[in-house]
Formats: structure tokens, C-alpha cells, sequence
């Protein structure tokens, strides 16, 4: 995956001018909190689900589940769903997306699910992940939570737990790089 | 996620084996959309596939039917002998008012070979070959290779038999690039009067002694006698046939333990193939028909939604 356009998160060269924004301990913190918020809003766990957005939302969402099970020693259900079949721009690309699998392992029906993803951007990826989730049932509530809020919303999508809101403009490229797949836990924008 | 690098299906033979690893994996993705509650994804919403099936089928046309569906693409599907008229004419008219109907792709099975090949010179939408004479049924092969990794893993270096009529097989001639492409070593069986002159060129090895085709076998192709298509006329009898090169359980005891056996279906049951081996333990016959709604998906996605290709770089 190189350059692409919704997500606009990939990992990426460092480019001419990169910004750190968050370093490894500002990641940590911010997943600690909105794992307390995200118990604090639902009161405890009680149908809760994470849902995370191939591929790093997968991997925060991982985190997520963690975080929660070592404050209520017991942790929510995790899927991950794949939203290249949901996309709007299935026509302009240069690569096919790669298509990977969704699998989401219990009901949704009645339950409140936090949809997880690494940077919220135009609002496109969110969409197309909210009608995949419909389609495997009819969750209570879907709330949504990122770790980066870069903005430049083209659809009325707000997130419910925020890692970072990060000013940038629409032409700069947020990285987020994660332990699990990139070795060290860092935000970084590049021109 | 490499584009594949042709703009239509017309056959194996031009494919890339980059190309077929990309249809199979994406095919497995595919597949799980099927098992959903609900078995549609929106991404080919307000296209038009327009299905052309010239000659009788039931299995590919319905599973071309229902892969368009689960993708959310509207189709049309026209049917008809076309043995009436002379061929190339009734084709060419076809097309051209195919064309006003502005389809994202077309799909097509025809009694002549090359008929798809021909519909690709003259319309701008990626045609997709659902079996042309005795050609090439390129979608069949690539069901068949993803049924077999699904229980078996890669097929390199694995042998696979293909028994039966050879020469008026396109299941054949496609399973044969298709494995010989994917690195298998490809045995043909059958009557001297079934199996081609040249086609020991295509990199399979020819023997007329079942015993010697299943000897170690990985995986068996029992391919249908087609006895509508005037088959009985290349063997002396159907019970000397199936007592020759039908599959039966006995038989079937000389491949490896772990044998898959395949048949594109429909089958004639005491013929080809035993009842006990079609209905038993070795048999992926219905995971074939399962996988191939899974590969027809993949095609028309990665057709339909090709980068850049709709020029024509291919």
C-alpha cells in the first residue's frame, strides 16, 4: 500500500520536513485514556465490542482490549472489518486495494460497538465501515474512536474518543507507526 | 494489490501466474461474504454485467448470476442456441447491440472457439469467457486451483491427474495451463481416440493406463463424458469405459492417502465416477460449486475495478 488517498495514513518515507507529533509515550497515554473513557461512557463493559479498521485500527483496537482488560480484568470482544468493498473511489486507483478479510467472531445485534481506527481524515473510511458494520447487524450504538483527528471532514462523521486532534493541512500526510508492525509507537506528519 | 495485467478473461494461456495467485486470493476474501447474514457488499453498485450464454449451462450461468449479485452489480442475462443462424453473423449483431446497453463487462459462453476472443477485439468493456467450445473454460480451472490449495496448500510439484475425454475438454486444456503455470506436473488419461496428437507440447505427460495416471496421485480430475456431444462414439461401450477409466473406490487406492478428487459437475454417477468416491470422503465436488461463485466474484471485481487498464495497456 503505498499513497492512499482516504486513509492518507500509511506508513511511508520520512518526507522533506517530518513533524513528530506524538512519541511512544504520548501513544500510550492517549490509549490509556480513552480506554477509561470509552468504560466510563458505556458504564463497564456490558455488550460492549471494538471493531477495528484493517489494518492499524486492528492493531490500536488490539491495544484497546488490552488496556480495558487490566482495569476490569475482563475484556470486550474484538472483530476487524476490511472496507475495500464499501469504499466510494473503488474507481480511481492506481493499485487494487488489497483485499483482506473481515472477520467478526459474535453478534452485533443490541450491542454498543466503538469502531477503532488510527487517523480520521475526510470521513470517507468511517462511512464505508459503518455500512459494512449494518450489514452484520443491527449494533445498539456504533461510537468511534481514533487516535489522531487531523480534520478536513468531507461527511458529517465526529469521533466520540480522541487521541490527538492534530491541525494539518489537507495536503500533509500523517504517519501513524505502531510497535506491532513498524517497530516503535509514533505520529509523525511530513509535507 | 498488482493490477491483473489483462483487461479481459479469455483464456488461462495468457495469464500470468502473478495473475492467478491474485484472482485466488482474492477470491478467498470473497468467499466469506457468502457465509454472511447478509451476502451483498455494495462494490459494484450501478454497474451492468451482461451474461451471454449461447449455449446450455445452468451451474456457471446461475453462479456468474449470484456473483454479480453479491457484488451489488445489476445483471442481464440472455440465453439462447444460436444454431440457427450462422454463427459469426448472429455474434457480430449480437455485440453491436450489446454495446448500446453501455455494460461494465460481458460474460460469455458459445459453442465456437474464440467467440469470446472475438467480442474482445470489437467492445470496450472486459469480457469475461464462461467457456468457449472446446477452448478454454478459464474460470472452471482457477475454481478447481483454489479448491485444491484450500485442502492441499500450493500446488508445486504436486501430480495431478485429469482423466477422460481430453480432446473436447476446455476444463482440460484450462486446468492444464493453469497447473502447469502453478508448477504441478500434469498427467492426461485416457482412450487414444480422447486425448489430442499435440498435446504433450502444452508440458503434460499422456498415458493411456489409469492405474499409471492415479499411481501417487495428488489430486484427480474425473472430467464428464459427454455423451450428448457424441462422446459414445470415441469408446465401445459406456460399461467398457466406465469399467476402463471410471473412478471407484478400489482404484482411487493408488494415489496418496490424502488425494482430493474433482468433477466440474454435472456428473454421471456409475460412469466417470463411482457414487461412493463422487459422495465420499475424498471428494470436494461441492466445495468446487462453492468456490466458484468465490472466483466469479473475484473476476468481475478485479476486471470491472481494474487501475488504469480501461485504456488498454493489455
Amino acid at each position: 500500500m503505498t499513497s492512499d488517498p482516504i486513509r492518507n495514513s500509511a506508513p511511508g518515507t520520512t518526507g522533506p520536513t517530518p513533524r513528530l507529533v506524538l512519541n511512544g509515550d504520548d501513544v500510550r497515554r492517549a490509549l490509556a485514556r480513552i480506554a477509561h473513557e470509552i468504560l466510563e461512557h458505556n458504564r463497564g463493559l456490558n455488550d460492549l465490542a471494538l471493531v477495528g479498521v484493517r489494518t492499524r485500527g486492528v492493531t490500536i483496537a488490539q491495544r484497546l482490549q488490552a488496556e480495558i482488560r487490566r482495569i476490569e480484568n475482563e475484556s470486550p470482544p474484538l472483530g476487524t472489518i476490511d472496507i475495500t468493498l464499501y469504499r466510494d473511489d473503488l474507481d480511481h486507483h492506481l493499485e487494487h486495494p488489497e483485499l483482506r478479510s473481515t472477520d467478526i467472531p459474535f453478534d452485533l445485534t443490541g450491542r454498543h460497538v466503538v469502531l477503532v481506527d488510527d487517523v480520521l481524515f475526510t470521513g470517507r473510511t468511517v462511512r464505508a465501515a459503518m455500512d459494512a458494520l449494518v450489514d452484520f447487524g443491527r449494533p445498539r450504538t456504533i461510537q468511534l474512536a481514533v487516535l489522531i483527528d487531523r480534520g478536513h471532514r468531507e461527511l458529517p462523521i465526529k469521533a466520540d474518543y480522541v487521541g490527538k486532534n492534530i491541525p494539518t493541512a489537507p495536503s500533509e500526510q500523517v504517519h501513524v507507526r505502531l510497535v506491532e508492525e513498524d517497530g516503535a509507537d509514533e505520529v509523525v506528519v511530513t509535507a | 494489490m498488482p493490477a491483473l495485467s489483462q483487461r479481459h478473461l479469455l483464456g488461462i494461456e495468457p495469464l500470468l501466474p502473478g495473475d492467478i495467485r491474485t484472482i485466488v486470493e482474492t477470491a478467498k476474501s470473497m468467499k466469506s461474504i457468502s457465509k454472511r447474514a447478509i451476502k451483498k457488499v455494495p462494490a459494484l453498485r450501478g454497474k451492468t454485467i451482461v451474461n451471454l450464454f449461447l449455449e446450455p449451462s445452468t451451474r456457471t450461468r446461475s453462479s456468474f448470476e449470484i456473483a454479480a449479485k453479491r457484488l451489488s452489480a445489476d445483471t442481464l442475462t440472455l440465453s439462447g442456441t444460436g444454431t440457427s443462424l450462422s454463427k459469426g453473423e448472429t455474434l457480430m449483431d449480437t455485440a453491436r447491440n450489446l454495446e448500446a446497453m453501455a455494460p461494465d463487462a460481458i460474460v460469455i459462453r458459445h459453442s465456437a472457439s474464440g467467440a469470446p476472443h472475438m467480442l474482445a477485439r470489437i467492445l470496450e468493456p472486459p469480457v469475461i469467457n464462461a467457456g468457449d467450445g472446446s477452448h478454454e473454460h478459464p474460470t472452471q480451472a482457477l475454481l478447481d486451483l483454489m479448491t485444491v490449495e484450500e485442502r492441499k496448500g500450493p500446488v508445486k510439484g504436486f501430480k495431478v491427474a485429469i482423466v477422460g475425454d481430453i480432446a473436447h475438454s476446455r476444463v482440460a486444456r484450462s486446468n492444464i495451463f493453469t497447473l502447469t503455470k502453478m508448477g504441478a506436473l500434469v498427467w492426461l488419461c485416457g482412450p487414444a481416440t480422447m486425448i489430442p496428437r499435440e498435446v504433450e507440447q502444452l508440458g503434460a505427460r499422456v498415458t493411456n493406463s489409469m492405474d499409471e495416471a492415479l499411481e501417487g496421485a495428488d489430486v484427480v480430475m474425473m472430467l464428464r463424458i459427454q455423451l450428448e456431444r457424441g462422446s459414445g462414439s470415441l469408446f465401445p461401450s459406456v460399461p467398457e469405459y466406465a469399467a476402463t477409466y471410471g473412478l471407484n473406490r478400489a482404484r482411487l487406492k493408488r494415489a496418496k492417502r490424502d488425494v482430493v478428487v474433482l468433477h466440474p459437475g454435472p456428473i454421471n454417477r456409475g460412469i466417470e465416477i463411482a457414487s461412493d468416491v463422487a459422495d465420499g470422503e475424498f471428494s470436494v465436488i461441492l466445495d468446487q460449486v462453492e468456490n466458484g461463485v468465490a472466483v466469479r466474484m473475484a473476476l468481475l471485481y478485479l476486471l470491472i475495478t481494474r487501475p488504469e487498464g480501461r485504456g488498454g495497456t493489455a
